[in-house]
């Protein structure tokens, strides 16, 4: 029992280091040209090399990242909570909001880039865009789905709509929340990037479209690179605040089985 | 003994239709019954019969198409603000500590809601009082889903409690506990009963637990249901779990049985 989990405690860090000796050893065996796929020890070094603009870049695409998101959370909690408490609001705006959802967020940023220029705005909105749906809908299943004899033990006090929303609808939504703020914070992530490499001077989507013109391949890779570890870094953050705010609702084995 | 106090609640030839309802058929029909302040009444029937239904229409869940219900006095127009619930499902809130959930009350109802800050100290006390009452004691700080289910459903009495409520009102609360935790509670809500005077209108489909635990039994018909039969328990009280094995008691159960049984065959 406890050697097994000794190795499963080592299995990412086995399983990651030998991607990258595989993607090395592939890389010199069939003699593949740096300028298409470099191996991971020139992108190592690439990141080394230009470890102050990606540490620069990365911070800016981690803040237009988070406002993105910030506004996502802000937004979609309240029209979620809208749509939750009423079927009238949720049934009068639902193909709206599908029909939002369907357009490709790509699609926005040049009606962003008219509309605000070249700037943070285009980022940090199209990361609010392209993630707050997830919220909306998420929020508005918790708070729909009140199981109907909680409602009735609540109405059979007094309790008014609002009192029922706040008391329970909320609380119970926070689950299905934090579980969407794991879906939203990736998704807020694409979109400053895409924001960035289309209407941005800083951020790493800014970076990695001027490397692309520069046919700078090492340092393109060095830049998808510093994107990963951002994005496993803000994805566990999520999950970290998940187990704080949700551990009541994390209670089950069934997951750790 | 029941006629001649003053019915606190009364449900006065009530018809009940549930809006969306596929066949438009009535869940309740020409419907009456009174129940007295302070008095314990139960509710049998063959299941499907609408006696969840009574109990919405008893605290302003659900108003009826036909007749009046009133409640202490007043036409019920809206939900009743002095009835405390419990359910088969204890419906007990997972992320609140068991304290918590029998705070939820307070929280709802005037005047303790605008004073719920103030006197925090007093109501948890209280709460605390009622756990212990029940065989709960030092359990308020554990989760619902912590404790098991008969210990949950003895919570959810004391949360349809904590506000002193006029108005009791229990649907099948003891009907997914196995038969020694229900025979347990049966005595949990007798004292209970006995100590506050509130009145009580229990729902079940037990018999045993009707006859153990009411002043009065109404037998209700099949869908559409309606009154056919009332038993007043003549038992004496306080009664003991013993008195379930007497012949009179016996008696009333099988009285009892046999109008479900024809009930259940006019249906």
């Amino acid at each position: 029992m406890k050697r097994r989990s000794a190795t499963l405690v080592a299995a990412p860090w086995l399983f990651t280091v030998g991607f990258f000796l595989l993607w090395e050893i592939a890389c010199r065996a069939f003699k593949v040209s740096s300028f298409v796929l470099p191996p991971p020890s020139l992108i190592f070094a690439a990141m080394g090399q230009f470890a102050g603009p990606l540490t620069y870049h990365s911070l800016h695409t981690l803040w237009m990242t988070l406002a993105g998101f910030g506004l996502a959370i802000l937004f979609g909690l309240l029209l979620g909570i809208a749509l939750g408490a009423s079927r009238l609001v949720q049934v009068g705006t639902y193909p709206l909001l599908i029909g939002f959802n369907a357009i490709p967020k790509v699609a926005v940023v040049p009606i962003l880039v008219i509309w605000f220029g070249v700037g943070w705005l285009p980022p940090v909105l199209t990361a609010f865009l392209i993630s707050f749906f997830p919220i909306v809908v998420n929020v508005a299943t918790g708070i729909a789905t009140i199981e109907p004899e909680t409602e009735d033990v609540l109405r059979a006090l007094g309790a008014s709509k609002w009192d029922i929303v706040r008391k329970v609808g909320i609380p119970r939504s926070m689950p299905y929340f934090f579980g969407s703020l794991k879906v939203a914070i990736t998704l807020a992530y694409v979109g400053s990037v895409i924001g960035e490499y289309n209407a941005s001077n800083v951020g790493v989507g800014n970076l990695m479209a001027r490397a692309s013109a520069d046919f700078n391949v090492p340092l393109l890779f060095a830049a998808l690179m510093a994107l990963a570890i951002l994005g496993v870094v803000i994805y566990l953050l999520t999950v970290w605040v998940e187990r704080r705010m949700t551990g009541w609702a994390q209670r089950s084995n069934f997951a750790a089985a | 003994m029941a006629g001649v106090r003053a019915p606190f609640v009364a449900l006065d030839d009530v018809t009940h239709v549930y809006p969306g309802a596929e066949d438009g058929a009535p869940a309740v029909e020409s419907l009456s019954l009174a129940v007295g302040e302070g008095e314990f009444v139960a509710i049998v029937g063959p299941s499907g019969c609408g006696k969840s239904t009574v109990m919405k229409l008893a605290t302003g869940l659900q108003f009826p198409v036909l007749g009046t219900v009133t409640v202490a006095g007043e036409r019920v127009t809206a939900p009743v603000k002095l009835a405390g619930m419990a359910f088969q499902n204890p419906t007990m809130l997972p992320w609140r500590t068991t304290l918590q959930n029998l705070l939820l009350p307070l929280e709802i109802v005037e005047p303790h809601r605008s004073a719920i800050r103030r006197r925090k100290a007093e109501y948890v006390a209280k709460a605390e009082g009622l756990l212990t009452q029940v065989g709960l004691k030092g359990q308020g700080e554990r989760y619902p889903w912590q404790l098991s289910g008969g210990m949950q459903q003895r919570a959810s009495l004391c949360r349809a409690l904590i506000h002193e409520p006029k108005l009791l009102m229990l649907d099948e609360p003891f009907g997914a506990l196995d038969a020694f935790t229900r025979e347990e509670l049966w005595c949990v809500i007798r004292d209970l009963h006995a100590a506050r005077g509130v009145t009580v209108v229990l729902v079940t489909h037990d018999l045993r637990e009707a006859t153990f635990l009411a002043d009065r039994i109404f037998c209700m018909s099949a869908r559409p249901g309606r009154i056919v039969a009332e038993r007043v328990v003549d038992l004496a009280r306080p009664r003991d779990l013993e008195v379930t094995y007497t012949p009179a008691f016996v008696g009333i159960v099988q009285e009892l049985r046999a109008h479900i049984a024809q009930a259940r065959i006019a249906a």
